[in-house]
C-alpha cells in the first residue's frame, strides 16, 4: 500500500503479546490515517462503559499516509484513547519527529492495551519490539526522561515520555518528546500512564513505498517553494503561534485572570517579541517542517533557571493571561516546570486560575490550599502544579480539571470553572466572539480550537489565514457588540470539515492555517505518493462525522470583564442557543441525517458512544 | 566548491536528510542520509549540522584504497570496497554512513540537493556547484 508502512503493531501488555497486523486496506481507504484510524480503531475496539484507567482502555499512536514524506510539515502523529479528562473521546495531536521513525521502523499505527505489570518502557527497532524494565526512568521528569533515554540508547531514536503527573494520572497529563513537542490536550499521558508505561523509543532505518518516486520528489521540492513564497514564510515564521498575541488582545479574546476579561495591560511583556528578545536560543522544528514554529530558548527567574521550548501561543494565553504571569521569563518557567512535570499547560493554566479565583471569592480558603494563592505570582503556578503532580492535598482535587473539582467544590464555583465536556477551555476568550464559542461548544474531545478555528469569521467577517488577519494593520479600539451571525454554523462546519483532513493525512495544518498554503496542493501530493485519486476534503468529513457525533453542550453566559475592545460584552443566552440550533439542524452537522457537505451522511453506520 | 554550514539557521527538521536519501537512492528512507544534524537538548539548546568537508580522512585510512578523489570529490569505489567499514570509524564528522541493506557504506559527493532544499538557509552552496 503506497504511502503507508503497512503494518499495525499491537502490544498486550498485561500478557506481553506482541502482534503485527497487516494494515487494512478498506480501512485505510475509508479512513486514511491519524486521527480517523484514531476514530475507527476506538469505535471498533473500546469496550463500552469502562474507566479510562481500565486496562482494557485503548492507546493508540497513529501517523498517516503523508506522515515521513516529502510534504512540507510531515510529523504529525495523533494519539487516542478513552479521555480521563472528559470521560469522552480523545485524541491528541503532537509534532516533531516520532510519528515519521515509527513508520520508518514499519508501523503506521501502534496499539496498546493491558497493563504492565511493572512500570515498563516500549523499545522498538525496526523489526525489533521489546517491552522493557522503566525502573530508571520511573518518576523521573518527562524531560529528564528522554534526554537519560537518549543517552542510554542513542541520539538516533525517537521518544516520547510521560512526566510524573502521567504517572500518578493527572487527568490532564501530556506526552513529550523531542524536549519541547507534547501531545497535550484529553489526557494521553495519563492513559499511558495507567498502563505502567513510561516511554515509548523508536528507531526506524527502512524506506517508505512510493506510487510515484520520481513526481513525488518533484511535487514535493515544488511544495517547499510554494510555502516559501507566502508572505507568512518571513513574517509569520520569526515569531511562531506566539505572534497572534498582540492581535489576540487587540480583538478582546485573551483570556485574562481566569476568563474573567479579555485584554492584558502586559502584552507587550509576554508577546512572540518579548520571546526573541528574552529567550530565543533557536529555532525548532517538526520533521520537514519549512517553518518552524518552535521557539527553543534559556530562562532566569526568582525560582530558577531553565532550558525550555516555547512558550507557544497557547501557554502565553493561559500562563500569561489567565494566570497574569508578568513577564515572558516567568511564563516560560511555567512552561518549563509542566513540561517536566508532563502535564498540558492549558488545562493546568486554567485549573490554576480557576483555584486563584476561588481563593480570591473565599470559596477554597488558605488552609485548604495550604499556603494563599493569587494572579501574577509564579510561587502561586509552582506551588500549586507541584501539589496537582503530586496530588497532595488540594492537588488532588485540582488533578480532576475543572470541571470535577467545582462539582466537588460546589458555593458556585462551577460559574467560573471554563470548560467544555471537561476539558478546559483554550486561549481564546469567546464570549464576544460567537462562532468561536460554537467551536468550543460543538467539538468532540471538548474545548479546543484543533477542531475548528474561526475568529477571523467573528473579527473580520470571513475566512482568512492567521497571517493576514494579524498583518491586516488598524488598531482595533472597540469591538462592536458580536452579531450572531445567519453563516456563522457554516463557518464552524466548514472549519471542522477541514481540519481533519490534516490530522488524518498525518501533517501539520499550520501550513494552511497560518501561511495560507492551499488544501489542493496536498491533492496532488498524495496522488503521487498513495496512487490513489480523492477528493480529500470529502474523505475529512468523514473522520468529522466518525469523532463529532457526540452532544454538543452549551457554553457560559455571563458578562466579561473591564477593559480591552470587548469590555462589558456578552452574549445573548438566545442568540447563541439559536446559533447552536442552526449548527445542529445544517445538513452538515453530526446532528443531522444526511450530510451535505460530504459522503458520510449516508455511509454512516454507528456513533461514537462511550 | 565546499558548501557553507550556519549552524544557527538550523531548526532541525531533517528535511536535508529525506531528500539526500531520495536523490541519491530514490528512496524515502533518511537513515540512508550522508550528513548528519545533531541536536544538543536540553542544553546547549541547539542543532549542529554535520556535512562532509572532503577531509580525505576516510581515503587515507582505507586498506583497499577504494576510496578516490575524483573533481574534489572523494568517492567510494564499490568494485573496490571490502565493507570493512574502517572508513566509518575513522570519519572525523560521522558522516561515512553503514547503508541499511547493502555491504558498502557511503559519502557525499556534494550533489547539493540538501543545500537546494533547506527550507532554513542552514546549509548554502555556491552556484557554481548546485548548477
Amino acid at each position: 500500500m503506497y504511502g503507508y508502512a503497512g503494518t499495525i503493531l499491537r502490544i498486550n501488555l498485561s500478557t506481553g503479546a506482541i502482534e503485527k497486523q497487516p494494515l487494512d486496506e478498506t480501512m485505510a481507504e475509508q479512513y486514511i490515517g491519524g486521527r480517523g484510524f484514531v476514530a475507527k480503531l476506538l469505535f471498533d475496539e473500546l469496550p463500552r462503559g469502562i474507566d479510562p484507567y481500565d486496562e482494557k482502555n485503548l492507546f493508540i499512536a497513529a501517523t498517516g499516509p503523508l506522515s515521513g514524506h516529502l510534504v512540507p510539515a510531515s510529523g504529525k502523529t495523533h494519539f487516542g484513547a478513552k479521555s480521563p479528562a472528559t470521560g469522552g473521546y480523545a485524541d491528541s495531536n503532537m509534532g516533531g519527529h516520532f510519528g515519521p521513525a515509527l513508520k520508518y521502523a514499519g508501523y503506521d499505527v501502534l496499539v496498546l492495551t493491558g497493563r504492565a505489570p511493572a512500570p515498563s518502557y516500549l523499545f522498538i527497532e525496526d523489526g525489533r519490539v521489546e517491552i522493557r524494565p522503566a525502573d530508571a526512568y520511573w518518576g523521573q521528569g518527562a524531560l529528564i526522561a528522554e534526554k537519560n533515554m537518549k543517552t542510554e540508547l542513542g541520539e538516533d531514536f525517537q521518544i516520547i515520555t510521560i512526566g510524573p503527573a502521567g504517572e500518578k494520572r493527572v487527568r490532564y497529563a501530556c506526552l513529550s518528546h523531542d524536549f519541547g513537542r507534547q501531545a497535550g490536550r484529553s489526557g494521553v499521558g495519563a492513559v499511558l500512564g495507567s498502563k505502567q508505561i513510561k516511554a515509548i523509543a523508536v528507531k526506524g532505518t527502512g524506506s517508505l513505498p512510493v506510487f510515484d518516486l520520481k513526481k513525488a520528489f518533484e511535487a514535493g521540492k515544488e511544495a517547499y517553494k510554494k510555502v516559501a513564497a507566502k508572505p507568512g514564510f518571513t513574517e509569520w515564521t520569526p515569531e511562531g503561534t506566539a505572534g497572534i498575541t498582540n492581535w489576540v488582545n487587540e480583538v478582546g479574546v485573551f483570556p485574562t485572570r481566569n476568563f474573567k476579561t479579555s485584554f492584558s495591560d502586559h502584552y507587550e511583556e509576554i508577546n512572540g517579541k518579548a520571546i526573541l528578545k528574552k529567550l530565543k536560543i533557536t529555532d525548532k522544528g517538526c520533521y520537514c517542517c519549512p517553518t518552524p514554529c518552535g521557539k527553543y530558548g534559556h530562562t532566569k527567574t526568582k525560582l530558577g533557571s531553565a532550558y525550555v521550548e516555547g512558550p507557544e501561543y497557547e501557554t502565553i494565553a493561559l500562563f500569561g493571561g489567565n494566570c497574569e504571569l508578568k513577564t515572558i521569563e516567568e511564563v516560560a518557567y511555567a512552561n518549563y516546570l509542566c513540561d517536566e512535570l508532563g502535564i498540558d499547560t492549558i488545562s493546568s493554566g486554567a485549573v490554576i486560575s480557576w483555584t486563584i479565583e476561588c481563593f480570591e471569592k473565599g470559596i477554597l480558603s488558605e488552609k485548604e490550599i495550604g499556603r494563599p494563592v493569587k494572579f501574577s505570582d509564579l510561587e502561586t503556578v509552582d506551588y500549586l502544579l507541584e501539589k496537582i503532580v503530586a496530588r497532595e492535598g488540594i492537588g488532588d482535587l485540582l488533578a480532576e480539571g475543572v470541571k470535577k473539582a467545582s462539582e466537588k467544590v460546589g458555593q458556585g464555583s462551577d460559574v467560573f470553572a471554563i470548560h467544555v465536556k471537561g476539558l478546559e477551555w483554550t486561549g481564546y476568550e469567546c464570549r464576544n466572539a460567537p462562532s468561536m464559542m460554537l467551536a468550543y461548544m460543538t467539538a468532540d474531545i471538548g474545548a479546543h480550537h484543533s477542531r475548528a478555528w474561526v475568529l477571523g469569521h467573528d473579527m473580520a467577517g470571513a475566512w482568512t489565514n492567521v497571517h493576514d488577519l494579524v498583518s491586516g494593520g488598524g488598531t482595533v479600539e472597540r469591538q462592536p457588540q458580536a452579531q450572531i451571525k445567519a453563516e456563522s454554523a457554516r463557518y464552524v462546519i466548514d472549519s471542522q470539515h477541514t481540519r481533519p483532513l490534516f490530522d488524518a493525512l498525518g501533517i501539520c495544518r499550520l501550513q494552511l492555517m497560518e501561511l495560507g498554503f492551499e488544501v489542493e496542493n496536498y491533492v496532488e501530493l498524495f496522488y503521487f505518493i498513495t496512487g490513489k485519486k480523492r477528493q480529500l476534503g470529502f474523505s475529512a468529513g468523514a473522520v468529522f462525522h466518525r469523532t463529532h457525533p457526540i452532544r454538543s453542550q452549551r457554553g457560559l453566559f455571563y458578562p466579561q470583564g473591564e477593559n480591552g475592545a470587548a469590555a462589558g460584552l456578552v452574549l445573548r443566552g438566545q442568540g447563541l442557543g439559536c446559533q447552536w440550533a442552526s449548527h445542529q439542524r445544517h445538513p452538515g452537522s453530526p446532528g443531522a441525517r444526511r450530510c451535505g457537505r460530504c459522503t458520510e451522511g449516508r455511509r454512516r453506520t454507528g456513533r461514537l458512544i462511550f | 566548491m565546499m558548501p557553507t554550514v550556519i549552524h544557527e539557521n538550523c531548526s532541525g527538521c531533517g528535511t536535508c536528510k529525506l531528500v539526500c536519501a531520495m536523490e541519491n537512492f530514490s528512496a524515502v528512507q533518511p537513515a540512508r542520509a550522508l550528513l548528519r544534524i545533531e541536536g544538543r537538548f536540553p542544553a546547549p539548546g541547539d542543532y549542529q549540522i554535520h556535512f562532509c568537508d572532503q577531509c580525505g580522512e576516510c581515503a587515507d585510512n582505507c586498506p583497499v584504497e577504494a576510496i578516490v578523489m575524483e573533481s574534489g570529490v572523494y568517492r567510494v569505489d564499490q568494485a573496490l570496497c571490502t565493507g570493512c567499514m574502517i572508513c566509518v570509524e575513522v570519519c572525523p564528522k560521522g558522516v561515512m554512513v553503514e547503508q541499511p541493506g547493502s555491504e558498502f557504506p557511503a559519502k557525499c559527493i556534494l550533489c547539493g540537493a540538501c543545500a537546494k532544499i533547506c527550507p532554513r538557509s542552514a546549509i548554502v552552496m555556491p552556484e557554481a556547484v548546485t548548477a
